[in-house]
């Protein structure tokens, strides 16, 4: 994993509510066994019309929404399906952060494993992020993670909260899986006196 | 270790018991590492994570604790066909090969144990109280019937799990679902979920976990518990549960991966330890009236978007949020629906029976009342697909197939088929569909199709009416 470095962006306005995984990317492209061109399938069903041609009015195919970093998105995004294939369409596409008042849970794991921050802002903020946006579509923001700060099209600050762990995780560039290999003594002294449960291999 | 027992001790709810006991090391900084006890793996999600333990040099940690079925992609015609679809029969082929190069248990296209993931844990007695079960699959948390801590994960960590048997997770705030009095006739468990989800919203639960509890849901038998707790995620919580009672040991008791003699005694007085604590608090809580309801039907494209199925779909004009505003009127603009009109009498293309959510033998028993002595309305196809081989041979058994058939339904494989239109299974773009699934995303079963969640009696009513129907007006 690449280390999370501060920066900064123009944002992609998605103003929708409970955007969901299904949207991110349909379940059609799940049969893939990679994780190869998924970002040419975000938002497959609002960003192509039925001939496979980008449609017009989606942000992704205006000039604005093109170089964008940060999607600006409703409430409870990423809600549905625990697909991680969401998380990779969007970073392979070229985000590196989301901002919405809320994620569903899964989501926000996932995204946290794959370097893509998920930004939660007051309601305030957001529907004034979501005004700066729609006033100058080249607005840009700041993302600092090691502080927790956004810095908005204004120069004020919105702070965000994030996992202490994930953080470190992403501002390191080391993923968990490293983490939990390390805890072997604990997990063998965990097994030794665990409780009997099920033998997948039996019967 | 955060295990606290016996007298003097604070309270507990069964979310807290169940987590106390899979705790492996408490690290500061750090999210707790939980120990996984049951590990379901299926074909879409978990490619990624095998390769990842291949890149590693990684081997699966415990594939005693570990099982592979396939469902998500599966074709549900013939088994004894080719799969037409050369990219899901390469993630199906691929998967087989995963599981037999890291030793995981594989119940194949053609073992008689196969079957949608969340069905053959508990049909095979695999899923037991007490237990911390994850899948990379969002309704894991059907597993919650039985008392356990079930919750769907991503990719990145079925390869967590499937290398170290473990999870960073930190702890969910615990929600009680509170469901007292008696159902009345045409009112079942998927009404019961499909209210709660229309009052908190698809974000009401997010962080938590729900204990289901009161009589209502004490009257339930496992099926219908398995029904409810598995669209905890549509209220946005990862994991919802039922503390186990008698009616979840006379389920369990017997299946083929159960305890058996001195080890089911064993078990039993453990299990019967689970069930929260006189006197534990909860975070948050929401009480549910059973007398009051009534057959829930969805308008809109998210499970949140909820009715009554005699009440009319809501206008968007009455609400005053913005965003909210206009997400409902986006919904009835995909959905193509006026609103201040019930959706009763509305003509459906398709009829969908199965899924995790209502695919087991009772759900296929109630729809055949509704079949018996009917014919299906000419206008609509109508696919009932059983969850499991197993649901689909004691369905045969009983007759049921025939009931399908002679209607004028298709009786098919089993496997996840149109609840996420992997498969071919699915609706053609601008088609209505009353499904019992448990999700009516844009696009999800189908691209451009349009789906009312209901009950499987709603369903088979509406199969033989053609337009979305009451049941209560048909028995
Ligand atoms: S039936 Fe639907 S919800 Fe259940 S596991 Fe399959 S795809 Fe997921």
């Amino acid at each position: 994993m690449e280390k999370f470095t501060t920066f900064t962006s123009r944002m992609a306005p998605l103003p929708i509510d409970n955007i969901d995984t299904d949207q991110i990317i349909p379940a059609r492209f799940l049969k893939t066994t990679s994780k190869a061109g998924l970002g040419d399938q975000l938002f497959c069903d609002w960003r192509y019309d039925e001939n496979g041609n980008p449609k017009a009015d989606f942000i992704l195919n205006r000039p604005e929404g093109h170089a964008a970093q940060v999607l600006l998105a409703g409430d409870n995004f990423g809600c549905g399906s625990s697909r991680e294939h969401a998380p990779w369409a969007l970073t392979q596409y070229g985000f590196r952060a989301v901002i919405s008042t809320s994620f569903a849970d899964i989501f926000r794991g996932n995204a946290l494993k794959n370097s893509l921050l998920p930004i939660v802002v007051p309601p305030d903020a957001h529907k004034k992020l979501f005004a700066m946006v729609e006033k100058n579509p080249e607005a840009t923001v700041t993302v600092d993670l090691e502080d927790e700060e956004l810095t908005l099209p204004d120069d004020s600050v919105v702070k965000f909260t994030i996992d202490q762990f994930a953080k470190t995780c992403m501002l390191e560039g080391v993923d968990e899986l490293g983490y939990i290999l390390q805890q072997e003594a604990a997990i063998a002294a965990y097994e030794a006196g665990r409780p009997l449960t099920v033998n997948t291999l039996a019967s | 270790m955060a295990e606290k027992n016996g007298a003097g001790q604070k309270p507990r709810t069964i979310i807290e018991k169940v987590w106390d006991k899979h705790v492996v090391a408490e690290r500061a900084g750090a999210p707790t590492l939980l120990y996984i006890d049951l590990h379901l793996v299926h074909e879409v999600t978990s490619p990624q994570a095998f390769s990842g333990l291949r890149e590693r040099g990684l081997k699966v940690r415990r594939p005693d604790l570990t099982i592979g079925t396939t469902d998500h992609s599966i074709p549900t015609y013939d088994r004894s066909l080719p799969i037409v679809d050369k990219v899901a029969g390469a993630q199906i082929e691929q998967f087989e090969k995963n599981c037999r190069d890291f030793g995981i248990p594989f119940f194949g296209p053609h073992s008689s144990k196969q079957g949608i993931v969340h069905i053959i844990g508990p049909e095979q007695g695999l899923t037991q109280p007490g237990m911390t079960v994850v899948c990379g699959d969002s309704h894991t948390a059907t597993h919650g019937a039985f008392g356990a801590l079930a919750f769907g994960i991503g990719t990145s960590q079925v390869e967590h799990v499937l290398a170290t048997q473990c999870l960073l997770q930190s702890r969910s705030k615990t929600y009680e679902v509170r469901v007292e009095g008696t159902l009345k006739p045409g009112v079942g468990a998927k009404d019961i979920i499909l209210n709660l989800i229309s009052r908190i919203g698809i974000g009401g639960g997010t962080g938590c976990v729900f204990e289901y509890a009161g009589s209502a849901i004490r009257s339930l038998s496992m099926e219908e518990r398995m029904t409810i707790c598995n669209m905890s995620i549509e209220g946005g919580a990862r994991a919802g549960l039922v503390a186990p009672d008698d009616t979840t040991y006379q389920y369990v008791a017997g299946r083929p991966y159960a305890p058996k003699g001195a080890e089911w005694e064993k078990a039993l007085k453990l299990w019967r330890e689970l069930p929260t604590d006189e006197g534990a608090v909860f975070d948050k809580r929401i009480d549910i009236d059973a007398n009051s309801l009534e057959p829930m039907i969805t308008f809109g494209t998210n499970p949140g978007m909820g009715i009554a199925i005699t009440a009319p779909v809501p206008d968007p004009a009455q609400l005053n949020d913005p965003l909210e505003r206009d997400s409902l009127s986006k919904a009835l603009r995909y959905m193509d629906l006026p609103s201040g009109k019930p959706l009763l009498g509305h003509p459906v293309n398709v009829v969908f029976i199965g899924s995790c959510t209502n695919s087991r033998i009772s759900d296929l028993r109630a729809a055949a009342e509704i079949f018996k002595g009917r014919k299906v309305n000419p206008k609509v196809r109508v696919m009932v697909v059983p969850g499991s081989q197993q649901v689909k041979e004691q369905a045969q058994a009983e007759g049921l197939d025939r009931i399908f058939k002679e209607a004028g339904a298709d009786w098919r494989e089993a496997g996840c088929s149109m609840c996420i239109a992997m498969n071919g299974d699915q609706l053609q773009p601008g088609e209505y569909s009353v499904s019992t699934s448990n999700r009516n995303f844009e696009g999800r079963q189908g691209k451009g199709g349009r789906t009312f969640l209901a009950s499987p009696l709603t369903a088979a009513a509406t199969a033989v009416t053609g337009v979305v129907t009451d049941v209560r007006t048909l028995v």
